[in-house]
Order: structure tokens, then C-alpha cells, then sequence
């Protein structure tokens, strides 16, 4: 099958400290579902933020649907819809604006814009709340919206960026539910991350796991435990990195994802 | 430019202001405040000084508060949005940083100038009397262009800063010098020399100015360098907003 992201030597540097991201080179077949596993800090986000149009990479090349993000940086933008790692919805609007604020910012047609958003609501469970703040969403919800917010535009890649975070063990599956029946009914190529082993194992057709900015290992779940002969992908990462998948320090985001849980994600 | 971009983040702000009814009465408070208290009780003063009546020379002043106060802040959100995670939804998206940052800028322009309609509303109740009605029309315009060289001010300000731990430093070494040096509480005629080279690199001076010609019959600068300079500020503020804008990353 061809590829839709291609990544060639892709690094990252913040001034003067280690790279964040340092040599990578994979790509990702169109239609499949592919997992980047490691701890906190291990270079996932900044690698999807590359991807995505937010970062310029220091070095490397990357392709998405056969554009450079740095030379057509709107040409990828239509390509992918992202869930990003905290919520990014306004909460003051409801869950239906949300998604023609989104429409209309991709340039949807009317027409299509409504049928479209009536699908994936309903796809996404949440129909009957359509005309609900979002302030007053649950979290499962919100990322179910967000979800839906993303594919809207009928991109060809959807990037999840440790999109079960914080959810219940339920509501995991059931946003995994979705994402799958995504894949297999149209055809969307899924990129997401995680530190979660058993979603990679369990999800992704392929897995890269990703240690300190680089690549360590890369196949089907399956033949990541047959190399190095455990049998649970926890036993393949203790393998390959010497030890256990850990958290690292809090960084300034975790401890504003901190001050938005106290805070309720309230403004004013 | 592109049109959705701008529409799509005008209409964000404005609904959300018809929303906020607590934000729109809430705000309403401080305009309130400063007319009476200074209205009515500064007033006698001024009138034994030979100066007229001081409610009607506040009421261009207030109203140019609560438009400098709102477009700031309306500026400001994206801040909140940075910090709350909406900015990267714009960010993501196929349209250029330019026209998000004028689509916000027309937004909260248009809601500053909403609410100093709604403040000039309020002055006629507590009893100011504009000089003539037809002169309420260039008012309104000139609300909306003092509206957009503050929103615009607002998101130079807010693309430099990170988060929300700036904002007393803003309001207290910008917005507050801003209004209180502008003219809008006392008459620039006869203040020392160097206060009034201070009023005159103030754009909200020039705002007031052009106000008081309009509701009261006479002003210090005159209407032209008035609009001059507050377009002038606009294109200026506009420019550094988006260059500034253009390279906020995640």
C-alpha cells in the first residue's frame, strides 16, 4: 500500500538542550492504523506538532498526502483532522457551533456542511445534546466531539494525540469503537499515540515505540513480542529500553492541565 | 485574506458577547460608577472653575473607557484561548494567520463598540444631552475606530504574552495610563507641559477628542488630525498584530 506520511531524518531542537525529536525516519501506510507508544516526553507530541503545521522541524524532511508542511502548509491542513491532547473546543458555544465554526473555517459547503455534521453526531452518540454547551460536556464527550469535529472536512489522515487520557476504562472503548468503525468504513488513515500498552497493542496494526526522541522498534504488535520474546508488549519496552514505562516530570502543560481540573476549565 | 477565516472568528466573538448577559450588565457598572460619582460630584467644582457643566465633558471620556477596557480584553482572549486550548483549532487550520487575526480584531471591535453604544445610552439617561442628534452618526463611527485600534493593541499584547500572570501589568502600565492621561476625566488646555506631550503620544486622547466634537461642539486637536491619527494607530497596531500573530507557536 502507499504511503500518506512519509518522515525522513526529522529532528527537533529547543535552543540548546537535547533534540526532542532526533533522527526519525517511518511512514505510515494509507488505510492503516498506526500507534507511536512511549512515556511522557518521549518526543510523541512534538513529533504530531511537525506534522501538523505547528512546529518547524530543525531538520528532516516529512511528506503528508504528498505535501510539505513546510512548503504547503494548507494543502496538509485540509489532509488531516487532529484531536489534540487537551480539549480544544470553546466552551461558551455549543456542541453543533463548534462544528460549523469548524466547517466553515475549512471552507465546507452549506449543504454538505449540515449533512455531514448530522452524521458524525450521530456516529459519535451525541445527537441529543447537539444544542448543549459544551461547558457542560463530560469529558468522554468533549473528546467525542472532538473526534467528530475532526473528521468533518473528510480528511484522509485523523492525528489522535493521546486521545483516552483521562477517561474511564468505558469510555476508552467506546472511543475506540468509533475510531475503528472510522478505519474500516472510510477508509481513514489513524495516527495516534499513547503510553498505554494494551491500546497500541490492541488498536494499532503497526507500532513504533519511541524512547528519548528516537525510534527503538517498529513492527505489528505481534512482532515486537516475538523479537524480543515476551509475551505483552509491557515485557517488548522493559526489553528494548532497559525500563519500565515511566511518567517524567511534570512539565508547565501538565501542571496547566492540573490548574484547568481545579478550575473546571471555567474562563472568568 | 481569507473571508471565512475572518467571518467565522467575527461571528465567535459577537455571539458570544450576546450571550454573556452577565459580562454586558457587569461592564455597565463601571461607566456607571465614574459618571456619578464624578459626574455629579466633581461637577459643582468644575462649574465654579467657569468650565461648564462636567458631566457632559466625561461623557465622550467614559464612553472611550469602556471601549478601551472591553477591545483590550477582547484581545486578550486569546490568551484564554491559548491557555484553554481553542487557538490550536485555529491554528490548524487551512486559512492564513493574517485573516484570524483581523477576523478577531473586526469581532472584538465590533462588541467594544456595542457596549459604548450602550454606555452612550446610559450617559443620556443620567442626563448628558449631545448637541445635536445627527451628530451621533460620525459618533458611532468614530466608536468603532477607537474599538479596532484597541483590539488591535489587544492582540499585539496578547501575542507577546503567555499567559494570564502578565494581565495586572497590562491593566496597571497600560490600559489604566492609557485612559487616565487620555483627556477623558480633565481638559488638556492649561495642564503642565510634559503631561501634555504624554496625552498627545496617547491614541485615546485623539479618540476622546474626536468624540467631544461630535457630542459637545468643540474639541482641542480638530477632527482631521483626530482621524488621522487614530487610523494611523489602526494600520500601525493592525500591522505589528499580525506580524507578531503570524509567529505565535504551539
Amino acid at each position: 500500500m502507499d504511503a500518506i506520511i512519509e518522515v525522513e531524518h526529522l529532528t527537533k531542537r529547543f535552543g540548546g538542550n537535547p533534540p526532542a525529536v532526533d533522527d526519525l525516519t517511518f511512514s505510515v501506510a494509507q488505510g492503516s492504523v498506526f500507534a507511536f507508544l512511549g512515556p511522557n516526553g518521549a518526543g510523541k507530541s512534538t513529533t504530531i506538532k511537525m506534522l501538523t503545521t505547528l512546529l518547524r522541524p530543525t531538520a528532516g524532511t516529512i511528506r503528508v498526502a504528498g505535501h510539505d508542511p513546510t512548503v504547503d502548509p494548507d494543502a496538509v491542513r485540509h489532509a488531516f483532522g487532529i484531536v489534540f491532547q487537551d480539549p480544544s473546543l470553546d466552551d461558551d458555544l455549543t456542541a453543533i457551533e463548534n462544528l460549523e465554526f469548524h466547517g466553515i473555517l475549512y471552507g465546507v459547503p452549506k449543504e454538505t456542511r449540515r449533512t455531514r455534521i448530522r452524521e458524525l453526531l450521530t456516529l459519535v452518540d451525541l445527537m441529543e445534546r447537539k444544542n448543549d454547551f459544551v461547558r457542560n460536556f463530560s469529558g468522554g464527550m468533549k473528546r467525542r466531539l472532538e473526534i467528530a469535529r475532526g473528521l468533518l472536512h473528510h480528511p484522509q489522515i485523523i492525528f489522535l494525540d493521546e486521545p483516552t487520557l483521562g477517561l474511564d476504562p468505558q469510555t476508552r472503548n467506546h472511543l475506540w469503537g468509533h475510531v475503528q468503525t472510522l478505519n474500516r468504513e472510510e477508509g481513514i488513515t489513524v495516527f495516534f499515540t499513547t503510553h498505554y500498552m494494551e491500546e497500541a497493542d490492541s488498536i494499532a496494526q503497526r507500532i513504533a515505540i519511541i524512547d528519548h526522541g528516537r525510534i527503538i522498534a517498529e513492527g505489528s504488535g505481534d512482532a515486537l513480542k516475538a523479537t524480543t520474546k515476551t509475551d505483552s508488549l509491557e515485557g517488548a519496552f522493559l526489553a528494548l529500553t532497559g525500563s519500565a514505562i515511566r511518567e517524567e516530570a511534570g512539565s508547565s502543560t501538565d501542571r496547566m492541565r492540573q490548574a484547568r481540573q481545579i478550575w473546571g476549565g471555567r474562563r472568568r | 485574506m481569507d473571508l471565512n477565516g475572518v467571518y467565522v472568528m467575527w461571528l465567535r466573538e459577537v455571539k458570544r458577547f450576546f450571550r454573556s448577559k452577565s459580562r454586558i450588565v457587569g461592564s455597565l457598572g463601571q461607566p456607571l460608577l465614574f459618571l456619578v460619582a464624578l459626574g455629579y460630584g466633581l461637577g459643582p467644582v468644575f462649574q465654579k472653575a467657569g468650565q461648564g457643566d462636567y458631566l457632559a465633558f466625561i461623557a465622550p471620556g467614559i464612553i472611550g473607557m469602556s471601549i478601551i477596557f472591553t477591545s483590550i480584553f477582547n484581545g486578550m482572549q486569546v490568551i484564554w484561548d491559548r491557555q484553554f486550548g481553542f487557538l490550536k483549532e485555529t491554528l490548524v487550520a487551512p486559512v492564513s494567520r493574517l485573516s484570524i487575526m483581523f477576523g478577531r480584531t473586526l469581532g472584538g471591535a465590533t462588541v467594544a463598540a456595542l457596549q459604548g453604544t450602550i454606555v452612550l445610552a446610559l450617559t443620556i439617561v443620567v442626563g448628558f444631552r449631545p448637541v445635536s442628534l445627527t451628530g451621533i452618526i460620525p459618533a458611532l463611527v468614530l466608536m468603532l475606530l477607537i474599538a479596532l485600534l484597541f483590539s488591535a493593541l489587544g492582540m499585539v499584547v496578547a501575542s507577546l504574552l503567555r499567559d494570564m500572570q502578565g494581565f495586572q501589568l497590562i491593566m496597571n502600565f497600560l490600559v489604566m495610563p492609557l485612559f487616565f492621561l487620555s483627556g477623558a476625566l480633565f481638559p488638556l488646555e492649561h495642564i503642565p507641559e510634559g503631561l501634555l506631550i504624554v496625552a498627545r503620544f496617547d491614541p485615546l486622547s485623539y479618540g476622546v477628542d474626536a468624540l467631544r466634537i461630535f457630542l459637545l461642539g468643540h474639541g482641542l486637536f480638530g477632527i482631521a488630525p483626530d482621524v488621522t491619527v487614530l487610523i494611523g494607530a489602526i494600520v500601525a497596531f493592525l500591522v505589528l498584530g499580525s506580524y507578531l500573530f503570524s509567529k505565535i507557536e504551539i
